[in-house]
């Protein structure tokens, strides 16, 4: 009986060690070293000093909008879908969820084939009569400038990942007690009045989640980018990103100490970001309480 | 106050809001659909074009040719991923039920501690640990290995925080019924508990599956020779070194999402369910 529960989470114990903690602690030594195959030397600050490059600095800036957009985008608009999904036809409702949920089944490779084919350079390409309609000129789409490039990426997520904030979302909505509503109906409350002083403030704890994953997800984006460029880089680098740089030095160019060193700044933002967004909405309070 | 109009009026705005976003979600894949029986010229030179959207001559030639790829290599990609997918998933929903049922079940010295480890692995990005975990696998000799694929993903976080929510749920009386009956505290997990959690597991199962399925950089890193490739990472080296096969990259990928599709349509009451049940409460 008292040996039982370390039994239990054994398994945890021993994957955390070998699979979480090991790999951490080896990527900060690593952070500090030259690694040459078969002998390394430490270097001191040496690879941190290194990401004092242009190349690094697009990366950070990259992952920061991205995220700072996918945020945005991803956090309103399926909120309000949500929103109108929790109410009416139940049939009918499901229905549009599941369809909006499909696009996030489909694998990264398979997307990206897809969204290339749709941006074709050639005029008869979808994407290239759409603009001509609108009066514009057929063009290379995925070798734009920086803020098109941004904008395929964010076009990318929406279609992925609309149907999983929903049904965050819906979820966070079912347990909205019904009477909120109807005092405030009683009380003569429009729809915008509810949304905005029952929905969305008893929304918080799944609006933290969301954003929460969304940072996660932002700052470790990369295989969208990869995919979207057909793995080779993006015209100048308008589609680098903090895990990319990564790959490409620890993958392409064998330099493993500056990745790691690009590792361990990536995994402070990460932390340092959604950590004390959980604190100052003290999501672990609650969690510890149970 | 006549308020019916105006609510009508509401509704089939929203209908037809809802029913135009379903349809821009579902052009990138009706055209997949229709691509992959198409000859992938047109394809390669035009891209997904406006005539490609009408359903004019298709045909197998694609599905035909997936089996000409080096001596049907497709299809070992396909069983491959299948296999590890089978494994990872079943592996994974029992460990992670395992070590959340220890954790939500007893009150144990470190348990917050432990809890709150697993909460912040979740954010965790995966991404900088495939370095070292590049070099675990070459001491470890697991490279080109489905065992270095699947054994880093098999106690995931997620799903034991959601096992854990799940447990919380249960009546603990069954527990301490067990143990009356006399069972030790793995029967009352495996006789008790287990046969129980059939919902959680099949949610879980499907999310499980598809990560798996569709994982694309891990693999990248662990696999080498071709004949050991997961679907995404075969379908990926389709689109270089033989030339640009779209039409088969597009066959391959078409046959490669059918089935996470259909799995989903036929669970996704349960798997919703499951998902809004155990993820966040609001």
């Amino acid at each position: 009986m008292r040996v039982a529960p370390y039994v239990f989470i054994l398994p945890f114990i021993l994957s955390f060690l070998i699979f979480y903690l090991y790999p951490i602690l080896s990527t900060f030594v690593m952070s500090f070293q030259q690694v040459y195959p078969g002998q390394v030397e430490f270097i001191g600050w040496t690879n941190y000093g290194k990401l004092n490059n242009p190349e690094f600095k697009v990366a950070l800036q990259n992952s920061a909008r991205y995220t700072v957009y996918t945020i945005a985008l991803l956090i309103p608009i399926p909120l309000l879908l949500a929103v109108l999904l929790n109410i009416g036809n139940r049939k009918l409702n499901s229905l549009y969820r599941s369809i909006l949920y499909v696009p996030s089944l489909v694998s990264i490779v398979v997307a990206g084939t897809i969204m290339r084919l749709l941006l074709a350079s050639s005029s008869k390409s979808i994407v290239n009569t759409i603009a001509a309609v609108f009066g514009a000129e057929p063009r290379q789409w995925l070798l734009g400038g920086p803020t098109q490039a941004m904008l395929l990426l964010l076009i990318l997520a929406l279609w992925r990942w609309v149907g999983v904030n929903i049904i965050y979302f819906l979820s966070g909505l079912q347990n909205i007690p019904e009477e909120l509503y109807e005092a405030a109906d009683i009380d003569g409350a429009s729809g915008l009045q509810k949304l905005w002083r029952i929905t969305i403030p008893l929304l918080k704890r799944t609006t933290i989640f969301v954003t929460t994953i969304s940072i996660f997800g932002g700052f470790a984006m990369f295989e969208e980018s990869f995919i979207l460029w057909a793995g080779k880089p993006s015209p100048n680098n308008v589609g680098l990103t903090i895990v990319g740089h990564l790959y490409n030095k620890g993958f392409q160019e064998g330099e493993m100490g500056m990745a790691s060193a690009i590792g361990i700044v990536l995994l402070i933002i990460v932390f340092t970001l959604s950590v004390s967004l959980l604190k100052i909405f003290s999501f672990f309070a609650e969690e510890g309480k149970r | 106050m006549n308020r019916k109009p105006h609510t009508q009026a509401k509704t089939i705005a929203k209908h037809v809001l809802l029913i135009a976003l379903c349809l821009i979600y579902l052009v990138p894949l009706y055209s997949l659909a229709l691509a992959s029986f198409r000859p992938g010229r047109d394809l390669l030179r035009y891209g997904i074009t406006l005539q490609t959207l009408i359903p004019t001559d298709l045909n197998l030639e694609n599905f035909k040719g997936l089996f000409n790829i080096r001596d049907g290599i497709y299809f070992t990609w396909y069983g491959n991923s299948l296999f590890i997918m089978l494994i990872q998933t079943m592996l994974a929903l029992f460990f992670s039920s395992f070590v959340a049922y220890g954790l939500s079940v007893y009150r144990f010295k470190g348990r917050k501690f432990v809890t709150t480890l697993v909460i912040f692995l979740m954010l965790v990005p995966m991404q900088i640990l495939i370095l070292p975990l590049y070099k675990l696998m070459i001491t470890v000799k697991l490279m080109d290995h489905f065992l270095g694929v699947f054994l880093p993903m098999i106690v995931s976080p997620f799903a034991i925080f959601f096992f854990k929510q799940y447990i919380e749920g249960l009546p603990h009386d069954l527990i301490d019924a067990g143990r009356v009956d006399g069972l030790n505290e793995y029967s009352i997990f495996f006789r008790i508990i287990v046969p129980i959690m059939p919902p959680a597991f099949s949610a879980m199962a499907i999310f499980m599956s598809m990560q798996s399925w569709n994982n694309f950089l891990w693999p990248l890193i662990v696999l080498r020779s071709g004949n050991k490739f997961t679907l995404p990472i075969g379908l990926n080296t389709l689109l270089t070194p033989y030339g640009n096969n779209y039409d088969l990259l597009i066959m391959g990928s078409l046959a490669a999402t059918l089935p996470i599709i259909v799995v989903f349509i036929f669970f996704q009451r349960y798997f919703i369910a499951g998902l809004t049940s155990g993820g966040v409460k609001g």
